[in-house]
């Protein structure tokens, strides 16, 4: 069932202290997060918790206030965002934000294209298009689909970088059932070969991702562990779940 | 399947503007084929603001800057005796020095795109007004006298020639040619260059520049080639205005001008090129009736068609007319 990565496998990313203030709002507020190589981690916490903030100081488009970033042992805390993209970290932000003029097809070539140039990128972005359905789409201008099929096209980006580390800022939000597992069987799909953090509230779908979690609270880290641990712990259930029943 | 790719149909255009560029100085006199020239001189103006512009979504109100500029530079370095093909080009970096400069400052700096206008508008007029105080004879560069308002006067016309012959002033037919087929080249380089992948990646920073870096581009170097070029092309077309008209003053920097060059593109429609050439010949057409017939509102009817533009017709003629007449292909199965 879960694949558990083993204490010995190489960390991939680690934050030392991170933290962020907006204006006197600790947004975050000494995060020490580590992540191994080939893991799938979900990350929840109730809204303002801080996990938005966290990706965007991971890919660059923040700059912490403090604390130290290292990607595959490289300190990335400082680096333009096309310049930690190249090392290796594709993002997904919570709200899709594409290029909306452009094709599908546009989508995924033009994400390939830095990484492998003319003939690579065609390749890659019609195996994206069928392996995520968009087949029928590919030249539609992304501005007409679907809130689900919106994300899956910024996945489908994320993906045809071929990055070591997906960051996917609630990738099922506004998905259907059926949706939302067709999105988890891709995640896992895509975890064979790349490393994942997936920030969800869906608990069903953090379930059938079968990782880790970590849960943050007011810009700390509340806790880690299996998301059964995670929804039995009684102080989870006080700050996110509230006392009533979870979805779990 | 592949990109985006230009249509036959562009090449056939190319060629029929090549053909009516050489064929329509047999055809129409003397007169008309000078007042066509500095239709083609604004074409192409409004060709660079369009580059920038439509394609990688940064307005600028400076291009009357990099235009003034490349003029004022043709016509010091002709007036003092330099080869007026050396001069032209020397007035294309001029403007592609200026644009460049303002350039770094905004896309290194992060401005944002509306900061953009303003520090080009404001460029402008600082311009205007720089160039309007040279009137006291002591101002001159060589024997080019700036000579304030009045501006430069005395400019020689375009002359090509071969090395070692000397060369031979073009005439209003052949200078007709020389602009026409200037304006096609950049026309088509444009054209492949929005198809190539740097102008596919120009199009993705005008959607959504964040994705595009998120993506691994770097949008700064990006913008600014292209912003660098566009003024280039300004700067020449500023030149050839100074040939023209053998002579340029800081008209070139007013507001209106810098304006005029807006809504040009916004008139014709924007990222296509072919927008661009289509609106400053409207316009101009419009502004010369107007002026023929003797109104006085000349400014007021260019400021409705804007306003109705940005109303009623956003994406300007040429892109609507496109959607009206590919109404029904549009809906064709992907290959």
């Amino acid at each position: 069932m879960m694949v558990q990565t083993e204490s010995s496998t190489p960390l991939l990313l680690e934050t030392r202290c991170l933290s962020k203030e907006f204006g006197g709002v600790h947004a975050l507020d000494g995060v020490n997060f580590r992540l191994r190589r080939g893991e799938l981690r979900s990350l929840i916490g109730p809204n303002g918790a801080g996990k938005s903030t966290f990706f965007k100081i991971l890919s660059g488009q923040l700059q912490p206030s403090k604390g130290d970033v290292l990607f595959d042992g490289k300190a990335i805390v400082g680096l333009p965002p096309h310049r930690i993209a190249r090392l290796g970290i594709g993002i997904k932000n919570q709200v899709p934000s594409l290029w909306d003029g452009l094709s599908v097809y546009e989508h995924f070539w033009l994400a390939a294209y830095r990484h492998t140039g003319k003939r690579g990128a065609m390749e890659r972005a019609d195996r994206l298009l069928q392996q995520l359905g968009l087949w029928q789409k590919a030249s539609q201008s992304v501005g007409t689909l679907s809130h689900g099929e919106r994300q899956w096209v910024e996945i489908g980006m994320v993906m045809a970088q071929e990055p070591l580390l997906l960051l996917l800022d609630e990738p099922a939000a506004g998905m259907t059932e059926e949706e939302v597992e067709r999105t988890a069987a891709l995640l896992r799909a895509i975890n064979t070969e790349a490393s994942l953090i997936v920030v969800e509230h869906d608990m069903q779908f953090i379930r059938m991702l079968e990782g880790l979690v970590t849960v943050f609270y007011q810009g700390r880290v509340l806790m880690e562990d299996t998301i059964d641990a995670v929804l039995a712990d009684a102080k989870v259930r006080e700050v996110y779940l509230g006392t009533a029943d979870s979805h779990g | 399947m592949a990109p985006t790719r230009l249509s036959r149909t562009e090449f056939a255009i190319w060629v029929a503007a090549a053909v009516a560029v050489v064929g329509l100085p047999l055809l129409l006199p003397i007169f008309s084929i000078v007042q066509l020239t500095v239709f083609l001189i604004f074409c192409l103006l409004a060709v660079s603001l369009d580059l920038a512009w439509g394609l990688a979504g940064l307005l600028s109100f400076g291009h009357a800057a990099f235009f003034g500029v490349g003029g004022y530079a043709y016509g010091i370095l002709a007036v003092n005796g330099l080869a007026t093909p050396a001069a032209l080009l020397a007035g294309g970096i001029s403007g592609a020095l200026l644009a460049g400069i303002l350039g770094y400052v905004a896309f290194y700096g992060r401005v944002s795109t509306i900061f953009l206008a303003v520090m080009t508008l404001t460029v402008t007029l600082i311009l205007l007004q720089v160039m309007g105080s040279t009137a006291d004879p002591s101002y001159r560069i060589g024997s080019a006298v700036l000579g304030g308002y009045n501006g430069i006067t005395n400019i020689p016309s375009l002359a090509l020639g071969l090395p070692l012959l000397p060369s031979i002033e073009l005439g209003p037919a052949g200078f007709f040619r020389f602009v026409g087929g200037f304006l096609i080249v950049v026309l088509a380089l444009g054209r492949l260059m929005t198809f190539a992948p740097f102008g596919r990646i120009l199009a993705t920073i005008r959607e959504n520049e964040q994705r595009t870096e998120l993506s691994g581009y770097d949008v700064r170097w990006r913008k600014l080639a292209v912003f660098a070029a566009s003024g280039g092309i300004a700067g020449v077309a500023g030149g050839l205005f100074a040939s023209w008209g053998n002579f340029i003053n800081p008209e070139v920097f007013s507001l209106s001008q810098s304006a005029q060059v807006v809504i040009w593109v916004l008139v014709g429609g924007r990222g296509l090129l072919y927008g661009a050439v289509i609106g400053a010949l409207v316009v101009q057409a419009l502004t010369q009736y107007l002026g023929a017939i003797g109104t006085a509102y000349t400014a007021l009817v260019l400021g409705l068609l804007m306003v109705a533009f940005v109303l009623l017709l956003r994406e300007g003629l040429v892109p609507t007319f496109l959607r009206l007449s590919l109404i029904l292909p549009r809906h064709k199965t992907p290959a």
